[in-house]
């Protein structure tokens, strides 16, 4: 019984690869009893759900514009995973990147979209990196938990976010309405990312997919990479290997940062076109900063993985929409089941573990038997 | 204007909504408290909160029973605690991610039966105010600390009894010894999941109350993501108040008064930017945590797995 599947360990790999889909089968049939408790048809309501995410060249625009952020700050959480931080500050860095690429884009109305795309992309990232980096400074030199100074980092960017948005950032047709709607004007035209397709389909996208496959060689084929995951593994042993270990802590947490927030700046340049806040970060965020998470775990915290994973969540949110029109249930829904799948992947991992653990039992098993026969002639 | 800040009657106001609104911050921080010292980070805590806060607003919304609606709140909580435990411990899931999940569950699963079954804000009839006799006759004073609805005197008792159940009964001893030393423990013939399913299904059902004490006492009306980001706050604060049930209740205060003050202000048509002033406590709690840090050290086997060796 305890071995069954370790000693046809290629099976067993298999079967650890797929936990992840399994675990949101799982979920997904949760869903669909709960779709049926409200009195929906689950058939009908998945129907909807991919018809509203793959059934047309716009659906499909759609669902990758919104897998983009998804995947960028899922990139952010395989860095951070992968050096041992946790990162739950994506919300933040999101909209700390997207206000100050807004601010560029706002100062400088007449000048070239060449120029200030990619000045507006960096500043983003920049500004995200500050505000990932602040969180890592403080674990590495004072011990604080990153769990918590993220989530701290969140709050203050959402307020920042919404004084400037009253304040210096308003859309100056705003001060004169009465209502006073906090958004920024409209960012010039030329400034919009590139369309890919004449859909929604933008630039932001394709970038994404490239900087997924950067973080796959920064972190497996650069000297830094394999430092930052040598001390995710094992800090002691990283420290005694004459590693700097708080240099690196700090820079998983920095880099994590930097991706979240150049998502942010994506937004803003890619979607919406200028900020805006409805008081809290979800408003402009979607909660990107934590699906984020939940698509970097489903994606095995492999930048590759967090492709497909990111393509699959950002499906389940644009689908959700049409289920919701389809069989009249929200689509709070997805955003319960997505929950269900974090808990699910989180929790399967234990099989994996257990069976990692017996394939090095066997190894050791394997090595030693022939070693102590041949001790005994 | 800004003198109008400094009469009797605002600072006594500012005062009393400071206490009142301390009570979903006392409950979250202190079920949250029990569990950390058990070892383990339950992050869900928002999540848990609004489900409650959904759970009791509906109940009562439906029979009009005040106590039938915190009953439904507490079990509810319970509930989401039990599902914490299986989690975190049975299953022996990441704390910080798996958290993050239970918070997602709760905060779409409030959301689409409140979509699915109110689908508009309505209000009600909240825990109504509950003067103490002769305490709250007693001028100022009895303004501020006696004139709150059951829920505030609740939230308030339940500091001193969590500091004596903590530190002088058994039960607490078991707490802080699983918190600190599983292994010990263990091999000292307790259990280390039955206390940590305890403590956790103890959370969850303070984290059901700390929602219910916003959508029936202090709010009356639940709306989607009604906690906005509360239990979070909670989390960091167990830290800021160095896992003791005392340094949460000034914790607790400290965000509750600057809450309060950021009301009056808007109120009183102060031109001080409110965004500044409710990001003042976030800032303040980074600040206390580099230095709490320092100073009191995290339950030994905070967030670490247990396994018992075979």
């Amino acid at each position: 019984m305890r071995s069954t599947f370790s000693r046809n360990s290629r099976f067993g790999l298999i079967f650890d690869a797929l936990l992840p889909l399994l675990a949101t089968l799982a979920a997904l049939a949760v869903g669909a009893v709960m779709l049926f408790l409200l009195g929906a048809n689950p058939v009908e309501a998945y129907g909807a759900l991919l018809q509203g995410a793959f059934g047309s060249t716009n659906a499909l625009a759609d669902t990758l514009v919104k897998a983009t952020p998804l995947l960028l700050v899922g990139l952010g959480i395989c860095i951070a995973f992968r050096g041992g931080v946790i990162n739950i500050g994506g919300e933040g860095q999101l909209v700390v990147g997207a206000v100050s690429a807004t601010l560029v884009g706002l100062s400088f109305p007449g000048a070239s979209g060449w120029v200030i795309i990619p000045l507006a992309l960096l500043t983003g990232f920049l500004a995200g990196a500050i505000w990932g980096g602040i969180p890592g400074l403080l674990k590495a030199y004072f011990n604080v938990n990153e769990i918590l100074s993220t989530i701290m980092m969140n709050q203050i960017a959402v307020q920042g976010m919404n004084f400037l948005l009253k304040d210096i950032m308003i859309d100056p047709i705003q001060l004169e309405a009465a209502s006073r709607i906090p958004q920024t004007a409209r960012l010039a035209i030329a400034f919009d990312l590139p369309r890919l397709v004449p859909t929604r389909l933008h630039l932001g996208a394709a970038l994404a997919v490239i900087a997924a496959v950067l973080v796959f060689i920064f972190l497996w084929r650069t000297t830094i990479g394999y430092r930052i995951r040598a001390v995710g593994l094992n800090p002691n042993a990283s420290r005694y290997a004459g590693i700097h270990v708080p240099r690196y802590i700090v820079l998983s947490l920095l880099l994590s940062g930097a991706f979240a927030g150049l998502a942010g700046a994506i937004q803003v340049y890619g979607v919406h076109h200028r900020m805006f806040t409805d008081g809290s970060a979800t408003g402009f965020t979607g909660s990107a900063g934590f699906n984020g998470i939940v698509a970097a775990l489903f994606g095995q915290l492999h930048p590759l993985g967090t492709i497909p994973a990111s393509f699959l969540f950002g499906a389940l949110l644009v689908g959700a929409n049409s289920m919701q029109r389809a069989v009249q249930v929200p689509s709070a829904l997805i955003t319960a089941l997505n929950g269900l799948v974090v808990v699910f992947v989180v929790s399967s991992d234990v099989w994996r573990r257990r069976r990692s653990r017996q394939r090095m039992r066997d190894t050791v098993e394997e090595v030693r038997k022939p070693a102590e026969a041949e001790a005994a002639t | 204007m800004i003198e109008d800040l400094f009469t009797a009657n605002v600072i006594i106001g500012i005062l009393a909504s400071g206490i009142r609104l301390a009570t979903p911050y006392l409950f979250a921080t202190l079920g949250e408290t029990f569990g950390q010292r058990s070892g383990v980070l339950n992050l869900g805590v928002d999540g848990q909160m609004l489900l409650g806060a959904f759970a009791g607003f509906y109940v009562v919304l439906t029979t009009g029973n005040l106590w039938l609606g915190l009953g439904a709140a507490m079990l509810v909580g319970a509930l989401m605690g039990l599902a914490m435990g299986l989690i975190s411990v049975t299953l022996q899931a990441e704390q910080g991610i798996s958290g993050i999940g239970v918070y997602l569950f709760g905060l779409g699963m409030s959301d689409l039966l409140f979509q699915k079954m109110l689908g508009t804000v309505e209000t009600v009839k909240g825990f109504p105010q509950l003067h103490i006799p002769l305490l709250s006759d007693i001028p100022v004073i009895g303004e501020i600390f006696f004139s709150h609805n059951f829920l505030v005197y609740l939230a308030f008792a339940l500091v001193p009894v969590s500091w004596f159940v903590l530190n002088k009964t058994t039960w607490g001893l078991k707490i802080r010894a699983v918190g600190e030393n599983p292994e010990a423990a263990d091999s000292l013939g307790v259990s280390v999941s039955a206390v940590r399913y305890s403590t956790l299904i103890l959370g969850g059902t303070l984290s059901g109350i700390a929602g219910a004490s916003l959508s029936i006492a202090l709010l009356n009306v639940f709306q989607q993501n009604l906690t906005s980001g509360l239990g979070f706050i909670a989390v960091a604060l167990v830290y800021f108040g160095g896992w003791r049930p005392v340094g949460v209740l000034v914790g607790s205060l400290l965000f509750s008064m600057v809450n309060a003050l950021q009301l009056w202000v808007q109120v009183k048509n102060i031109p001080i930017p409110s965004d500044i002033a409710v990001m003042m406590p976030y800032v303040l709690t980074i600040l206390a945590l580099v230095i709490a840090v320092q100073r009191v050290r995290p339950p030994a086997a905070l967030s670490k797995v247990f396994e018992r060796g075979e």
